[in-house]
């Protein structure tokens, strides 16, 4: 499947990052992969960084001391928004890969309607869910805090 | 055949991390508003509350459960971004034993710190 059968993927990195006009949902296709890669790099880091409780206390406080401050604070808010992002619009992934939210199939007769008109209120109400959870996020990191 | 079998647990996994980083994201990062599982300290990452939680079963199996469903997901999908822009084979096949043997090593370590963080909380 992963095989490219001859035709090697020429485009490189701007072959997926790049969306052009192909619409909403293929660019929540690229912040999809963008996200999870944030969130790889950071869940690798935190591995290490967390551990540190199986040393005891001190240990603890040294490691939570070195990733503490401002900036810090902005990049876990950055890692809560990718997450946001990432879990909802994998629920939409999800979905449609499961053949639901896609409509049922059609003859393909003039003016032509895809899929992409039955997915996309699910991609619209899927961002909505993610821009709450960030907004949320959002009030317990710099306003409740 | 069996990328299409890896493809499934790929979602699968995903399907995890929503449940496991979901509770694990709300503890730690919505506390002021839900304000569940910190029962020593407002703060989530307070030392006190770090050993009540460590000191719940349940946290050490979830914790382990998340590590290996996220490993998996993350470097499979890694795998598949890298293996998109048309590697040789050879480089495939040292792309598979890296995120294979970096992925089961840092399962090892980061299970084996859930595991001990629940002993050294259980004698405190």
């Amino acid at each position: 499947m992963l095989d490219n059968m001859g035709h090697p993927n020429r485009l490189g990195v701007w072959g997926w990052l790049g969306g052009g006009k192909w619409g909403l949902e293929r660019y929540l296709y690229t912040l999809h992969r963008l996200t999870g890669l944030g969130l790889l790099l950071y869940f690798l880091l935190h591995i290490f960084v967390t551990s540190a409780r199986a040393f005891g206390p001190e240990a603890w406080v040294t490691s939570m001391g070195r990733v503490s401050g401002g900036v810090f604070v902005f990049g876990e808010f950055m890692v809560f928004g990718a997450f946001a992002f990432h879990a909802a619009n994998g629920v939409r992934l999800v979905l449609v890969e499961l053949g639901w939210a896609i409509g049922s199939p059609i003859e393909p007769v003039y003016p032509y309607r895809t899929s992409v008109h039955e997915q996309r209120p699910l991609a619209l109400g899927i961002m909505v869910v993610a821009g709450l959870l960030v907004l949320a996020g959002g009030l317990d990191f710099f306003i409740l805090h | 055949m069996r990328d299409q079998r890896l493809w499934t647990w790929h979602v699968m996994a995903g399907l995890v991390i929503l449940v496991f980083l979901g509770l694990h994201m709300t503890i730690m990062h919505l506390d002021a508003i839900v304000g569940i599982f910190n029962p020593a300290d407002p703060h989530p990452i307070a030392w006190a509350n770090v050993v009540a939680r460590a000191r719940m079963g349940f946290f050490t199996v979830s914790y382990i459960v998340l590590l290996g469903a996220a490993l998996f997901h993350g470097l499979y999908g890694l795998r598949n971004i890298l293996f998109e822009l048309g590697p040789g084979r050879g480089v495939k096949s040292v792309l598979n034993v890296a995120l294979t043997v970096g992925g089961v090593g840092l399962f090892v370590f980061g299970a084996w710190a859930a595991w001990a963080a629940g002993v050294l909380a259980r004698t405190l």
